[in-house]
């Protein structure tokens, strides 16, 4: 099967909607498809991995931990744009800290998460080949 | 690679199509398609950032979603260009990826 | 080209269905394929063959059975989704316990893998939703 580079564009805050709980879904399945997959955080999507999620006062089960798996799914660039955490008065010590052992250094622990500027998100969506927008 | 960007939300109601424009390259083109089209119409609170792209960046409307929420082509900001379903087509066709704004 | 098209909104609450649609029938009508057309979050709320619309109204999911059937298409629901929304075929509704199914004809219920190798396989995926 052919590798293509897959983007999973998240812009919606959790909970309010079902999409970011659906489309965490989607790209843990992406995995077993060996593919070269990126999600990129932008506008509210970037609520989806801030620290300290809580869900109990609304009923909703608390899937924030499921970002953490992801480096196990080899899902690694996670792309956050450093303008949208910014119109909201966050900063990335908000978010949590996401990472991936890197298998080919000894399993040293690498962030996962990549701080993007506009622009250089834009040029990273340029690169992609399948982008699915939840 | 150029890319076709769609967008369905009128700017007036999410900020999709704001965003989009934020995100989109030179070169690329942007179709407004549903509630999106009401964007295509000049002298908008919208309209010069949309002008502002149009100066790297082709800009269409899908004719049926304009005509459906009663604006007429003749009030639209000057060279986005109207497509049927067939031209909606094609542009994804010419364009090597697709993104929808949501 | 080959063509995959994602649908994540149900009928008539939202104009990604209808869009959706007529951009198929547009892709099949130029000569291109269809490889798929996958239906994920309210989207698949357009597999019931239960929707009794007013008589003088579209009927959004018979005539996605029909383009289907027409034209051999491979048509998706996603089975978490569906699971979620209470969209059910017969095996499904067995192995539940439930007591009725109700998907239409033309659509099959599978795996998001679906949607994934839909992505791979195909030129352009085209994605409609709100």
């Amino acid at each position: 099967m052919a590798t293509k580079k897959f983007m999973f564009v998240n812009r919606k805050a959790p909970y309010g909607t079902v999409y970011a709980l659906e489309s965490l879904e989607v790209v843990l399945i992406s995995a077993a498809f060996e593919q070269d997959v990126s999600l990129a955080f932008i506008d509210d999507g970037v609520y989806q991995i801030t620290k300290g999620q809580d869900t109990k006062g609304i009923g909703q089960k608390n899937f924030s931990n499921t970002y953490k798996a992801l480096g196990d799914y080899e899902v690694t660039k996670l792309y956050v744009e450093k303008e949208s955490l910014e119109e909201r008065g966050l900063t990335q010590d908000d978010l949590m800290d996401l990472v991936w052992e890197d298998e080919d250094d000894d399993y040293a622990e690498k962030p996962s998460i990549i701080m993007v500027s506009r622009s250089e998100m834009a040029d990273v969506m340029a690169e992609q080949e399948v982008t699915l927008s939840f | 690679m150029a890319m076709l960007h769609i967008v369905n939300k009128s700017p007036f109601e999410k900020v999709s199509f704001r965003s989009c424009l934020n995100h989109a390259k030179a070169g690329d083109s942007i179709l407004m398609i549903e509630d999106a089209a009401v964007g295509a119409i000049d002298g908008s609170s919208f309209s010069e950032k949309l002008k502002a792209a149009m100066a790297d960046k082709k800009v269409y409307v899908l004719s049926g979603d304009l005509a459906a929420r009663g604006l007429s082509e003749d009030r639209m900001i000057d060279g986005i260009k109207t497509v049927d379903y067939a031209g909606f087509v094609d542009l994804t066709v010419e364009n090597e990826t697709t993104q929808s704004w949501l | 080209m080959k063509f995959t098209i994602m649908i994540n909104e149900g009928p008539y609450q939202h104009q990604s269905a209808d869009s959706a649609l007529q951009f198929a029938r547009a892709v099949l009508a130029q000569g291109h394929e269809i490889y798929r057309v996958f239906f994920y979050h309210d989207g698949v709320n357009n597999g019931t063959r239960l929707s009794v619309p007013p008589a003088d109204d579209r009927l959004i999911q018979k005539e996605w059975s029909e383009l289907s059937k027409e034209n051999d298409l491979d048509l998706v629901l996603c089975i978490a989704a569906a699971q979620r929304r209470g969209i059910m075929d017969e095996d499904e509704a067995k192995r539940q316990g439930l007591d009725a199914n109700n998907i239409i004809e033309g659509f099959r219920i599978s795996g998001l893998g679906q949607l994934i190798e839909g992505g791979i396989q195909a030129d352009r995926t085209v994605v409609f939703g709100d």
